[in-house]
């Protein structure tokens, strides 16, 4: 099973890279492009056959390690 | 009084931080390797500053799963004094022994270089031979020490006293919200900060602004104690 896991900064938080990107694509004459927010994409192989108990694992990752709940949010989408 | 110095894999202001010790106060201090699960010996913990585990994922959110850091929060918990200066704060803020986090600098730029800072709260045991308000020069070398913490959480920290330390007005290096360089936990035992005090112990290094974090601490100690002054 594959998870892939999305991480993105939380909307109230300031994304200082993601506002340097903006302006070197308004730069770019890319001028059509509003906010810009970068986050972290991760690509987890599971050793797993039970989804709903890998969706719980994976929840629980996300939750310990892969995003600081402080200023991130989190998804994850399961194939396989 | 005896000091642990933790030193995890990419640490590297662990050997200014020992050298701190023994310079201003001149108490045992041993580095402590991030494997140790025992720290009932110390009066004193230091989290230095560094890169551990390379920053991978967010700086500090792997050495906070460090075997060493169940027995700092047992420390922290036990009354004991714990600094994390730098780095040391963001594993800190990760292991949730004190509030925020530390995101990138709002310039995008590594910050090098001596900063102001006044004195918030002079009641820590980390700053007690500080007066409040007082203005000092400690230097800063960071990328991400932008301090942050959600409305709700700033206003409790400045209503409890643990903001303890602030960049001095028009000085704020990061983007830091309200201009926050240090702050303690509600018991004031635990302190972080983004501002380094062992590079601040010496006419050599610039400045001797640092030192009082050190002495202030073996006073607390002694005090809690009721140490002799020789001891």
């Amino acid at each position: 099973m594959k998870a892939t896991v999305y991480v993105t900064i939380k909307q109230n938080v300031l994304d200082p890279q993601g506002a340097a990107v903006q302006g070197a694509l308004h730069s770019l004459g890319f001028t059509e492009v509003g906010k810009v927010r970068i986050g972290k994409y991760m690509e987890l192989e599971l050793d797993a056959k039970d989804r709903a108990e890998a969706a719980a694992r994976v929840k629980a990752m996300c939750e310990k390690l892969l995003a600081n709940p402080v200023v991130e949010d989190y998804r994850f989408e399961l194939e396989g | 009084m005896r000091f642990a110095v933790i030193v995890f894999p990419g640490s590297n202001c662990d050997i200014d931080c020992y050298k701190a010790v023994r310079e201003t106060i001149g108490q045992p201090v041993d580095y402590v390797w991030h494997t140790a699960t025992d720290l009932s010996a110390y009066d004193a913990i230091i989290l230095p500053g560094g890169f551990s585990y390379g920053d991978y994922l967010r700086c500090g959110a792997i050495a906070r799963f460090a075997p060493v850091m169940d027995e700092v929060r047992r420390a922290a918990e036990e009354g004991r004094y714990v600094l994390g200066i730098c780095n040391g704060f963001q594993i800190l803020t990760e292991a949730g022994l004190l509030p925020g986090a530390l995101l990138r600098n709002r310039d995008l730029k590594f910050h090098c270089h001596s900063t102001l800072l006044e004195v918030v709260n002079n009641e820590t045991p980390f700053t007690r031979e500080y007066a409040k308000g007082e203005i000092i020069d400690i230097p800063i070398a960071h990328g991400e020490g932008n301090y942050y913490c959600d409305e709700e959480t700033l206003a409790r920290l400045e209503a409890n006293g643990q903001v303890v330390f602030r960049y001095k007005k028009g000085e704020n290096p990061n983007g830091s919200v309200n201009d926050i360089a240090g702050v303690c936990n509600e018991r004031r035992n635990v302190v972080g900060m983004m501002p380094h005090p062992e590079r601040a112990v010496s006419e050599l290094l610039g400045s001797v602004d640092g030192r009082r974090m050190f002495t202030s601490v073996l006073s607390a100690w002694r005090e809690r104690h009721g140490a002799a002054v020789n001891g």
